[in-house]
């Protein structure tokens, strides 16, 4: 078995693929429609063949409360990895984007969070190298 | 306010507050797992927030769609004034 999909729950799928494309910079991988919904999955910008990332609606009742609850409490639904997490951060702010956390380096690894603008927070991070000696 | 002051996770939530206003439950944990050590619950530090802010020493606000916590020092003010006085304004390190 691998990993090959991971989803987000968004509340406009058309937002959302705007948002994860322009902003973040993913890359469309596939989009069929299905009636009301689509099948609306991204890869990394440099992982073509990589997990893909489905653009899931939040259809169920369920769902919309449960997102509140964890954007209430700050709460990421999904990280992603950087290389650079300060420049990463800079980019996006200069695109608009809200973070609700501002980076931090907390032991092995360097965080943040944002706002994706479709009820989600996501994380971004960055491995911080052992520093020599 | 001493009994607020009194368990050791409270005065750690306080010292991570002191650095960074704003802060949501999401952050403080992880601060609080990854600089003190401290497996606590989410449930359990929003528990000890609880506590801080009916002292007064947290404030939090609601921001969007999030709720943020930052470190009030006016009790701890208080005190200071009360039995240090002369010392808050005008002393130098």
């Amino acid at each position: 078995m691998k990993l090959y999909l991971t989803s987000v729950f968004v509340d406009d799928q058309e937002k959302a693929f705007r948002f994860y494309a322009d902003v973040l910079g993913f890359r469309p991988a596939v989009d069929v429609p299905l009636g009301e919904h689509r099948w609306l999955t991204l890869t990394g910008p440099d992982d073509p063949d990589g997990v893909q990332l489905v653009l899931e609606p939040e259809a169920h009742p369920a769902v919309p409360p449960f997102k509140e609850a964890l954007v209430a409490d700050g709460i990421p639904f999904a990280s992603f990895a950087v290389k650079d997490l300060l420049a990463e951060t800079t980019r996006l702010k200069a695109l608009g984007v809200v973070f609700t956390q501002e980076p931090i380096t907390m032991g092995p690894v360097a965080t943040a969070v944002f706002d994706d603008t479709c009820g989600n927070l996501i994380q971004i991070a960055q491995m911080v190298e052992p520093s020599a000696g | 306010m001493f009994k607020a002051l009194a368990d050791p996770t409270r005065r750690a939530i306080l010292d991570e507050l002191a650095e960074r206003d704003d802060q949501t439950l999401f952050e403080l944990c992880a601060r609080l797992l990854m600089r003190h050590g401290r497996t606590s619950s989410r449930q359990a530090v929003s528990q000890h927030l609880d506590v801080l802010e009916d002292v007064g020493l947290v404030l939090v606000r609601r921001d969007g769609r999030c709720r943020r916590h930052s470190l009030d020092p006016g009790p701890i003010e208080h005190i200071v004034d009360r039995w240090l006085p002369g010392t808050r304004d005008g002393g130098t390190p």
